[in-house]
């Protein structure tokens, strides 16, 4: 008869158990250093924020800015793509949300909410096709916004998916016009 | 060597799994490709160490560094092409490697683990190819990790957190190119620590042979050294024949010009593809274009591409046939070749746009690929009438050589190729 057949448990079961969950809880947290090395450091988040100058950008311009390694497309749009933006039904948009990051996550994929906040021609959007991560072509494509020649996904003026196989709208990032010339991105 | 034999049973391992080692005598020109395999491991280990020597993982002046190894490094052009080349030509031996285990039935018991170790070695190799290829920080190299990295952003809540986690960064940058470039040096010899695992696993279970039929006596079978030695070493001659020609005469024949340009994050080549290897399974990712319930047409495409591989590990449960060879199974012969013709259709597809017709033929040739896996295999084996087996493996032989009797163990003909 030994000592482990008792049903009781007894003083060696604890310490069986106790050494055990102390040597587990130390090798995860032993882990989680090299797990977290992996994630952006505080001088990539650090890029985060980037002050752009729009003085120079004219209606029918665009200019691309640098942020967090993606471009940024800034585009004062003429009035027509304005028009022709907001004359789209939203019933017959693939993606009916904004992707607006100034907004509420379910705000309408309405022109105004595409758009920069009290000045409509101006759209700051993140231009990366949502499909696989390509970099559309501006003022290209069947709705005359931009064109991913990757897989073929066409976004309208307002970068709003209308054809291919890309699931949403191009991302609105956080951002804010400082002054009238100046814009903050993140 | 006695002494040492007492201290360390080293020399009798080596003797005992490379020379004495009994093989099936009617094995054909299919099995050699399991030592090609090793042999271009090492060569991809031995050409990379020293491309490493002359290599910058710096997003600033990686391509510049390739460069100086074609133009200015001794013979560097030479240790480029080979370790190029070299995988792809390691990719073309792994698939006949592949499609010889499906064809003899080389998963079925005992050699479930075998089988299953020999996929984690296939899915290890994809890992390394892909990394490795982002390093020369050409075009094609950037925007292949932007899309591949892409695909883990269409797992909902947490896709974003486990692209930054990979990436080290919001996109691919320097931070991408150190990691992958660790990895890229480690993950071959994880590769050669799991090949070893499987060619334990195959000693102990032995080799299958074009028969299907188990070794039955000494009679079956012939020493390792010199038969298979040989007759292994005759097929890596040719193979490197084949391999040198691609070298010196097309060296950038399975490449993209695109990766001779300078990895530019604001603008993305107006065609990506991957390398050829991995063309079928980005065929069966482009084919989902539509969304399937809650799963999205993006997140559908993802698991489908894993699903192709991941389906690979249940075939040694998913074969209901208690016939090992398919040289004795005339209908499941006919399929293994749909399916071999299959996969190169779908490596033809993922080489083209994704418009037109090709997303519709991709989806039919994805819908044959998991309907062989999970449908004909199970079915086909409870129904289907298999040939006689031959009594043994030696009566095979002889009956192939009209009763001869000659010690033809490594004869040459792949004598029951269907």
């Amino acid at each position: 008869m030994s000592v482990h057949d008792t049903a009781e448990p007894n003083r060696r079961d604890f310490l069986y158990i106790a050494t055990g969950a102390v040597g587990a809880v130390g090798a995860v947290s032993l882990a989680w250093p090299f797990i977290d090395q992996m994630n952006p450091d505080a001088a990539t988040l650090a890029l985060a924020e980037i002050d752009v100058d729009v003085s120079q950008v004219a209606e029918g311009q665009s200019i691309t800015a640098k942020w967090r390694g993606k471009p940024v497309f800034i585009r004062q749009r003429t009035a027509r793509e304005v028009e022709e933006a907001k004359a789209v039904d939203l019933g017959s948009l693939k993606d009916p949300i904004a992707r607006n990051a100034n907004l509420p996550s379910d705000a309408d994929a309405t022109d105004v909410n595409r758009a920069a906040e009290g000045k409509e021609q101006w759209l700051v959007m993140i231009g990366v096709c949502t499909h696989l991560g390509c970099i559309p072509l501006g003022q290209s494509g069947p709705y005359d916004g931009w064109f991913c020649p990757c897989h073929g996904s066409a976004y309208d003026t307002a970068g709003r998916i209308r054809q291919g196989p890309a699931p949403t709208n191009m991302a609105i990032p956080p951002f804010e016009f400082t002054s009238d010339t100046n814009i903050r991105i993140g | 060597m006695q002494w040492l034999d007492a201290r360390l049973p080293l020399p009798r391992l080596m003797y005992d799994s490379f020379v004495a080692y009994p093989v099936p005598r009617n094995l054909n020109y299919a099995y050699t490709f399991g030592g090609i395999l090793a042999l271009f491991l090492g060569v991809q280990i031995l050409t990379g160490i020293v491309l490493a020597m002359h290599y910058a993982a710096n997003s600033a002046i990686a391509f510049d560094s390739v460069e100086k190894i074609m133009r200015d490094v001794n013979w560097g052009w030479m240790l480029r092409y080979m370790h190029a080349n070299g995988a792809s030509f390691f990719f073309i031996a792994v698939y006949v490697h592949i499609f010889r285990g499906l064809y003899y039935g080389s998963y079925k018991a005992p050699r479930e683990i075998l089988w299953i170790l020999g996929v984690i070695i296939f899915l290890l190799m994809m890992a390394t190819a892909f990394m490795g290829y982002v390093l020369p920080w050409g075009q094609m190299s950037f925007w292949g990790a932007t899309v591949i990295t892409g695909f883990f952003t269409a797992f909902p809540l947490i896709g974003d957190s486990i692209q930054q986690l990979l990436l080290g960064g919001f996109a691919v940058d320097n931070a991408t190119l150190n990691r992958f470039f660790s990895l890229h040096y480690l993950l071959p010899f994880m590769i050669a620590g799991v090949v070893i695992l499987h060619v334990w696993a195959l000693h102990v279970a032995g080799q299958t042979n074009p028969t299907g039929v188990e070794v039955k006596s000494s009679k079956d079978t012939v020493p390792f050294t010199p038969h298979a030695t040989i007759k292994d070493g005759f097929a890596m001659v040719v193979f490197l024949i084949l391999f040198a020609y691609m070298i010196f005469y097309l060296p950038n024949y399975l490449g993209h010009a695109d990766n001779y340009i300078e990895a530019n994050p604001l603008k993305t080549p107006s065609h990506i593809v991957p390398e050829w290897y991995f063309l079928p399974f980005y065929a069966m990712l482009r084919a989902i274009t539509f969304n399937i319930g809650p799963i999205d047409s993006k997140l559908g495409g993802v698991l489908v591409m894993f699903g192709s591989i991941i389906v690979l590990f249940f075939v040694p449960w998913l074969d209901t046939s208690r016939i090992r060879s398919t040289a004795f199974r005339p209908m499941y012969k006919i399929f293994f070749w749909i399916l071999v013709a299959d996969c190169i259709f779908l490596g033809w597809l993922g080489s083209k746009p994704a418009e037109g017709i090709y997303p519709a033929l991709a989806l039919a040739g994805t819908i044959y690929y998991f309907g062989h896996f999970l449908i004909v295999l199970p079915v086909l084996g409870l129904v289907e009438t298999p040939r006689r087996l031959p009594g043994s493996i030696t009566e095979a032989v002889l009956a192939k050589n009209g009763g001869g009797g000659a010690p033809v163990g490594a004869a040459a003909a792949p004598d029951t190729k269907g």
